[in-house]
């Protein structure tokens, strides 16, 4: 069992992002940036893949962030400060590449400026420049940002409705810097929702830019044992749990890596309906 | 009561004996292919104990011979027939730790029923239903003790993988008095057992109960250990002072065809179609929380154990056809007699001599057919089968709106990729000495089970838990290692 330690709750409008502090001191001491862990919270429960967003090797803890978009992330956030969460597994995938590549743009969407998180304080680290390009829909959704301002050399922010530093979308942001600025960029790191990851790759690909994309497609085992992770990179299937979550971006298959996210729409819908009527926020 | 009627009037003929093979009572076919209780509901005590009657107590008893293990079978049913049921069970736990599991899913026919002397002369005695029957039994009315440890060595061993492999060696290493250790990379204990067999098939209470002998026995059992990843070999070896290790990790990896279309919403791999239904409890969904589509029509690729085992699971989430496409004919479907013959009588519909070619997809990126094309068999190739050539022009599309993968697995690249030392043959499995002394190219290290001989059988995989503790053990005592 794997205590909660700190329960965070980022933003509270639907869907509400929630981070917990978990007892993990295993996971801690073996994590590399760019793994995750899957997480299962009760008996009955569902795995659930997670990215660890921090960790602190010495007092044994990873950090887990989510955003609550279904039935069984809505359970886990229905987790107080030191319930105990049945399973978690990990570190699972294979750690970010990581050496001096020079200027690193690392963009994080959403709730995925989480996961890109350890990614930038690896790659700075490591001595690159890292310039973070963060996005968010609004200024309340807008999580970690004083976490990755320590983790990069440079900020941007953008947000779809202005309401926090600029208006736009990361990838008006990524253009900007590449094609106005001129700022010659090694590498770029790119987590958030598949649409945006494959709009970021459009814009570096005419341009040669390195880019890695981490993957969240549907998983069960996480070991590579059942194959629903699959996607297809460079015209060959790979299983992101295993071969990835990183990839190189500008290989990814988005269009079917969205349709297979689909997959399980109506019986989602069906788990967070009964999921609202009752139980999840007092489970 | 189908199979009970046939076995009884087979057992009838001239010349056989006066006992005919005792059926085994079932649920109706109609009724379970619609539900996941166990097909089969074992034997009565009068059933076993007429079947056990039935054994000649042969001088020389073939039998043994054909069990991987070597279970004493001539003692254990003459104990049967005294009906000293948990003196029957002890006997086969000399050789084997799970009856209750080998007694429902050993391919019987092929093993020691095949040389069982009566099969000469019509039915062999019903020698895993008779193992099942004690099994059960003692689980029913209790009794037995906890088998005791001798004297702790002080010697620690790690076993990668609770499979029936790694269990079996976890249980004989501590009877020796070893410390074992067990890390499993999933949240429950019993590899394929509990992942892949379904529950019609072999109850998960049996895995449970077994699994929780082992723990009062003081074999601790880590879950949700992925080795490689948490801790690699080399660490267990060099930072946590495991004296050897113990790799059974299965050969879990999938294949897929390599068609167009195999990425479309509603292609599985068996693994995953089981692993949602049984280790995930998705049959029973919402009220677990995994979900699994109940699909009208699925064709399942492939003709062994677990493609059965997928295409029941179908019927059972409500497919009104569920069809199994295999490209030989039915003589080699590798699967247990048994299986296909339940399979077919709850309906399933076997399109035998039929590859697949393409598989379909909507718009909406979903199977809505399989393309496949007919075969007929050539020449024999180096398995010894027939060659399945196909039949140009005579492809056809089964109308299916799910796809289920079901040709095969291979081992997992993790530890090897995390093991320095580790050598791999060339399909890819862990490199042993040989299969008798489980030793790798990396002293300390042990492999057995599916990850060194790819996909077999429960009992195999247990026989070399066994073979794996015995060398283990040994080393302990010795230090001493082979070289290539
Ligand atoms: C390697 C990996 C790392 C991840 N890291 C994080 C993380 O750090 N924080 C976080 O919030 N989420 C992360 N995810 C996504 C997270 O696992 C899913 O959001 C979660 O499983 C949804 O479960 P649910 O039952 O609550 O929602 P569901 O009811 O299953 O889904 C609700 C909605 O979310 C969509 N959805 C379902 N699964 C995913 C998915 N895997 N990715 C994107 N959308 C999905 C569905 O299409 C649906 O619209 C990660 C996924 C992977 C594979
Ligand atoms: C659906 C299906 C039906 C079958 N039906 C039959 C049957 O009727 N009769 C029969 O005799 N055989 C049957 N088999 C075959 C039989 O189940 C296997 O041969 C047997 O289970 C192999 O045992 P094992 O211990 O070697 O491996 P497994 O049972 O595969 O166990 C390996 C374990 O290791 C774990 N693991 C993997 N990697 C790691 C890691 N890195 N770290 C920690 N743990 C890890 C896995 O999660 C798993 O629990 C069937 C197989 C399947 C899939
Ligand atoms: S373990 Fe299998 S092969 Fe051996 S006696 Fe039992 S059923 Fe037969
Ligand atoms: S060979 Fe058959 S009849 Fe003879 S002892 Fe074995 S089980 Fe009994
Ligand atoms: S999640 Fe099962 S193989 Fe990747």
């Amino acid at each position: 069992m794997y205590e909660i330690l700190k329960k965070t709750v980022w933003s509270a409008q639907e869907p509400r992002i929630t981070e917990f502090v978990l007892n993990a001191p295993e996971i801690a001491r073996a994590h590399k940036a760019g793994q995750f862990v899957i997480i299962i919270p009760r008996e009955s429960g569902e795995r659930i893949p997670l990215t660890i967003a921090d960790k602190d090797a010495k007092a044994g803890t990873i950090n887990i962030l989510f955003q609550e978009v279904g039935a069984s992330t809505m359970l886990l956030g229905s987790f107080k400060e030191g319930d105990k969460l049945m399973h978690v597994a990990g570190p699972l995938g294979k750690p970010t590449h990581v050496e001096k590549f020079g200027t690193v743009v690392c963009v994080g969407g959403g709730v995925g400026i989480a996961p890109v998180h350890p990614i930038a304080k690896a790659m700075k680290d490591a001595g690159n420049k890292v310039i973070s390009i963060l996005g968010a829909r609004t200024k309340d959704l807008l999580i970690y940002e004083d976490l990755m301002r320590k983790a990069s050399t440079e900020v941007r922010i953008t947000t779809d409705d202005g309401s926090y530093v600029k208006k736009g979308f990361v990838t008006d942001e990524l253009k900007q810097m590449i094609e106005v600025e001129k700022i010659t960029v090694d590498l770029v790191v790119v987590i958030g929702p598949p649409i945006m990851m494959k709009f970021v790759c459009k814009v570096t690909e005419p341009h040669k830019i390195k880019t890695f994309a981490s993957l969240n497609t549907i998983m069960v085992d996480g070991t590579g044992m059942c194959g629903a992770c699959r996607v297809t990179v460079g015209g060959k299937t790979k299983f992101v749990c295993v071969d990835g979550p990183e990839f190189d971006g500008h290989e990814v298959d988005y269009d079917e890596m969205m349709a297979r996210q689909r997959q399980y729409l109506p019986e989602e819908k069906q788990a967070t309906d009964i999921c609202r009527k009752k139980l999840c926020h007092s489970a | 009561m189908t199979e009970e009627k046939k076995e009884g009037q087979a057992g009838q003929g001239g010349g056989k004996p006066k006992v005919p093979r005792q059926g085994m009572p079932e649920q109706d076919p109609h009724v379970r292919a619609r539900n996941f209780d166990e097909v089969t509901l074992g034997y009565t005590e009068e059933q076993a104990l007429l079947e056990a009657s039935r054994c000649l107590q042969c001088k020389k008893p073939f039998c043994t011979t054909g069990c991987p293990v070597g279970i004493d079978i001539k003692s254990f049913i003459g104990l049967i027939q005294s009906k000293d049921y948990l003196a029957a069970l002890a006997k086969i736990k000399e050789s084997s730790l799970l009856p209750a599991v080998c007694g429902r899913v050993c391919p019987q026919e092929m093993q020691c029923e095949k040389v069982c002397i009566l099969s000469k002369k019509g039915d062999s005695v019903a020698i895993g239903r008779l193992e099942r029957f004690v099994a059960d039994f003692q689980a029913k009315h209790g009794g037995g003790q906890i088998p005791k440890a001798a004297a702790p060595t002080g010697k620690k061993i790690a076993i990668v993988g609770a499979g029936p492999s790694g269990l079996t060696a976890a249980f004989d290493l501590t009877v020796m008095g070893h410390k074992v250790t067990v890390f499993e990379a999933l949240h429950k204990a019993g590899g394929v057992l509990v992942y892949g067999i379904p529950e019609f098939r072999l109850p998960k209470a049996i895995v449970e109960r077994e699994v929780k002998v082992l723990e009062q026995m003081g074999v601790e059992i880590k879950l949700n250990y992925v080795i490689g990843k948490i801790k690699t070999i080399d660490q267990l070896m060099e930072e946590d002072g495991f004296d050897a290790v113990y790799i059974c990790n299965g050969a879990g990896l999938p294949w897929f065809m390599g068609i167009p279309g195999e990425n479309l919403n509603g292609v599985y791999s068996a693994n995953e179609f089981l692993t949602r239904s049984n280790l995930m409890k998705a049959f029973q969904f919402p009220e677990f929380d995994t979900p699994i589509k109940r699909f009208k029509n699925v064709a399942v690729v492939g003709g062994g154990n677990v493609a059965m085992d997928a295409v029941r699971t179908a019927l059972r989430l409500g497919a009104d056809n569920a069809y199994i496409v295999y490209r030989r004919s039915q003589d080699e479907l590798p699967a247990r007699h048994e299986e296909v013959e339940h399979a077919m009588h709850e309906g399933v519909k076997f399109k035998l001599l039929t590859a697949p070619v393409k598989v379909l997809g909507n718009e909406q990126g979903w199977v809505k057919g399989l393309e496949c094309i007919e075969m007929e068999l050539g020449e024999p190739d180096d398995s010894g089968r027939r060659r399945p050539v196909a039949k140009p022009g005579s492809e056809f599309t089964l109308e299916v709106d799910a796809v289920v993968v079901s040709i095969g697995t291979s081992s997992n690249p993790l530890l090897f990729q995390t093991t320095p030392g580790l050598g791999q043959t060339k399909k890819g499995y862990i490199e042993v000495e040989n299969e008798q002394t489980c030793r790798t190219t990396k002293k300390g290290v042990f492999a057995g089970g599916d990850i060194v001989t790819g996909s077999a059988t429960v009992i195999l995989a247990m026989g070399a838990g066994r073979s794996a503790a015995k060398n283990i053990d040994q080393y302990l005592k010795t230090g001493e290692w082979w070289s290539k």
